[in-house]
């Protein structure tokens, strides 16, 4: 470990001690006390490192020899936002600027029956024991570092609750900017979503850094979805090359209800994402899309969990990527089926195209089955390019870059299509195009 | 139009094609036939510009260009088509939409503008009818789970759409039942002019009785052995090979 490792741990760990010092009468509360305990956590783990088997492929030194300031300053205005707008999205769009919430920025259409939200802090003052109840249950601290860093610093971030039965027409699109334009900029967002029994929801998280500087978002999001419940779940990063990204989606599902993710990572100098899904149901349906298009010296790994704890449930996920000049990518995708779960079905498939001999790609299909009536299926594919596909359109007149891209395109079309708001799905098919056609 | 001379290739280090020689003008078809392995295919891929084949030798002259310097596209732009014996299957590439680049590339090409969705529409309408191709085809993924008989059928369309000056169809009357290999007839039939030529490769003289060559070329051991004119095929679909096999064997005894 290095001395600026020590540094960034040493320095994140006093700056909880000299802010617990203000807390006033508030350090007393259970909320808190979570948070110093993962913060005790944090302490005596420290950042992770290659021999963490969870973390082999990734390392983060280069991530953690850095100092940001996490203060959540900035200067953003409305006319800096309105220049990172996806055309045509509409809907609740909520602004979270170096992590914090910004409700000066940010709007809010659904009906206050149909959706409630409040920034975490407040919602920790306001209702303690429904946060409570929510706080640090899915996403625990002690499975992984960066998750009790989180919890120990999660002063923002939002609590979205959704009631019993209702149906949230609009979509909640939560954005994160970092504004790393004067300095580098941390932050620890926690977001606590709420769905009740039969409501339905869509939910999108985006991801966008402003300046040169660094950035490191490290982000939990605890989702818990009630029985019944349908939620649309999507992630979608295109940062800078030195931005940073450590962010874990914890989710519960209970019986019958439908999950549906899909995370689209297309730029970052370093991106880890952790979707973890316990299906503590029977009945339920949950669907897991992703894709990747690192290059350059871009980094991007998925670490995913279908945790079948109940029978008679089913999974499916598909993950692509294609990987380019220097790239690195992992794919670690694990199934566990409880000794309860009987007549699971889970698939798994991930997908790579690597389109050049520097780049890099891990995969890891991980099934841990204790039951004896299930159907599970993993496959996975790192290949180069199909050139008899590639000859094919040659022979048709299309230049060797155009008909690269289309295939390329066509590949992914796959995770895209999945992405039910328009607005979002049509946005990330520019910047694919974009992004593909550009070497 | 198109004059092959002593022109070698290899794959693998394995020679295929032995010193092809071989004119062919505008407005003629000539059927290339001979036994599996004699190399027909081999010269319709070197024509077209597959990048596997290590081409050895000769040198080929189209339309007063050196062929064998050309990417497989400027080939395809310059007016070369090739209907694959195999079609590919390009998943999430609607057929429209391929050919819609491939359309507008090629006019990028020769300096023309692109056409627009209704005049590219209008096109294709006009040369589905020809080759009885199915709307529905038209939308899905390229060659994704279509039949043999479709594969084929939409590379005929592909030419009729592309319309080239010089096709070259590759075994496109395998595995085709006769109502698809009239169908497909028809559509090569219907781009006969004086300004285009066509090679049809193929091991059978069935589907010459529906495309009439001009002259019919054997091909063994990666030469051309024997040519003549049309009827050279209805001898060969009687007599078979050998009798050609022999005489080659024999001229080099």
């Amino acid at each position: 470990m290095s001395t600026e490792t020590i540094d960034l741990k040493t320095k994140l760990v006093a700056d909880f001690y000299s802010r617990e010092a203000t807390l006033n009468g508030e350090a007393q509360s259970t909320f808190h006390q979570l948070k110093r305990a993962a913060l005790l956590h944090f302490e005596e783990t420290g950042f992770p490192s290659p021999r963490n088997e969870e973390w082999k492929y990734s390392n983060v030194r280069e991530l953690v020899g850095k100092s940001y300031q996490f203060s959540g300053e900035h200067a953003v205005t409305a006319e800096l936002i309105n220049s990172l707008e996806i055309p045509n999205l509409a809907g609740n769009i909520l602004y979270f600027i170096n992590g914090r919430y910004e409700a000066s920025l940010s709007t809010i259409v659904s009906p206050p029956e149909q959706l409630s939200i409040l920034p975490l802090t407040e919602a920790a003052k306001q209702q303690p024991e429904l946060v409570t109840k929510y706080f640090g249950q899915l996403a625990r601290y002690q499975a992984d570092p960066f998750t009790a860093l989180n919890t120990a610093f999660a002063h923002d971030g939002v609590f979205i609750q959704v009631p019993a039965g209702k149906v949230v027409e609009q979509p909640i699109i939560l954005r994160f900017i970092s504004d790393a334009r004067t300095q580098n900029v941390g932050s620890n967002p926690h977001n606590i979503v709420a769905i009740g029994r039969g409501a339905q929801v869509k939910l999108a998280e985006s991801f966008r850094t402003l300046g040169e500087a660094y950035s490191l978002t490290n982000i939990v999001t605890e989702i818990h979805v009630a029985e019944d419940a349908y939620v649309e779940y999507y992630k979608v990063q295109n940062e800078t090359e030195q931005a940073y990204h450590v962010g874990t989606t914890q989710v519960q599902v209970l019986d019958r209800a439908n999950f549906y993710a899909a995370t689209v990572s297309l730029n970052g100098a370093f991106i880890r994402n952790n979707l973890n899904i316990e299906i503590n149901g029977e009945h339920c349906e949950v669907y897991m899309y992703g894709l990747y298009l690192p290059d350059g010296k871009q980094h991007i790994d998925n670490h995913t969990v279908a945790d079948h704890m109940k029978p008679n449930s089913n999974s499916n996920e598909l993950y692509k990527g294609v990987l380019r000049e220097r790239a690195t990518g992992v794919f670690n995708g694990k199934i566990y089926v409880r000794p309860d779960a009987q007549k699971t079905n889970a698939f798994q498939s991930c997908k790579n195209v690597v389109l050049s001999t520097e780049a890099t790609m891990n995969t890891k299909p991980q099934l841990e089955i204790f039951a004896d009536d299930v159907k599970c299926s993993h496959g996975t594919t790192t290949g180069q390019l199909d050139e008899e596909a590639l000859f094919y359109m040659r022979s048709r007149g299309i230049s060797k870059p155009e008909a690269l891209t289309l295939l390329m395109a066509a590949f992914c079309e796959d995770v895209v299509s999945q992405i039910k708001i328009d607005a979002i799905r049509e946005y990330l098919t520019g910047v694919i195009t974009d992004k593909l056609a550009a070497k | 139009m198109l004059k092959i001379n002593d022109l070698r290739a290899s794959i693998e280090g394995k020679e295929i094609l032995n010193g092809i020689n071989l004119e062919v003008k505008a407005g003629e078809i000539h059927a290339i036939m001979g036994p599996n392995g004699s190399g027909k295919s081999t010269l319709a891929s070197v024509l077209a510009g597959r990048e596997e084949y290590e081409v050895t030798g000769g040198y080929v002259d189209y339309q007063g260009k050196s062929l064998l310097e050309m990417a497989a596209e400027e080939r395809a732009a310059e007016g070369i088509f090739l209907a694959f014996q195999y079609p590919v299957e390009i998943p999430g590439v609607t057929t429209i939409n391929f050919l819609k680049t491939a359309v507008n590339e090629i006019r990028k090409y020769k300096g023309e503008n692109p056409l627009d969705a209704a005049q590219f529409l209008k096109l294709v309408r006009q040369k589905a009818a020809l080759v009885s191709m199915n709307d529905s085809l038209l939308k899905r993924s390229l060659n994704e789970g279509f039949s043999g008989g479709e594969k084929k059928r939409n590379e005929i369309f592909q030419m009729a759409v592309l319309e080239p000056r010089l096709a070259i169809l590759d075994e496109t009357d395998s595995g085709l039942d006769i109502d698809a290999l009239r169908i497909v007839a028809e559509g090569v039939n219907a781009l006969r002019s004086a300004e285009r030529a066509t090679i049809v490769v193929t091991h059978y003289q069935r589907l010459l009785d529906y495309i009439v060559p001009d002259y019919v070329h054997v091909l063994y051991k990666g030469r051309i052995v024997k040519s003549g004119p049309k009827e050279l095929a209805l001898e060969l679909e009687e007599k078979g090979y050998d009798w050609i096999k022999a005489e080659v064997e024999a001229q080099h005894a």
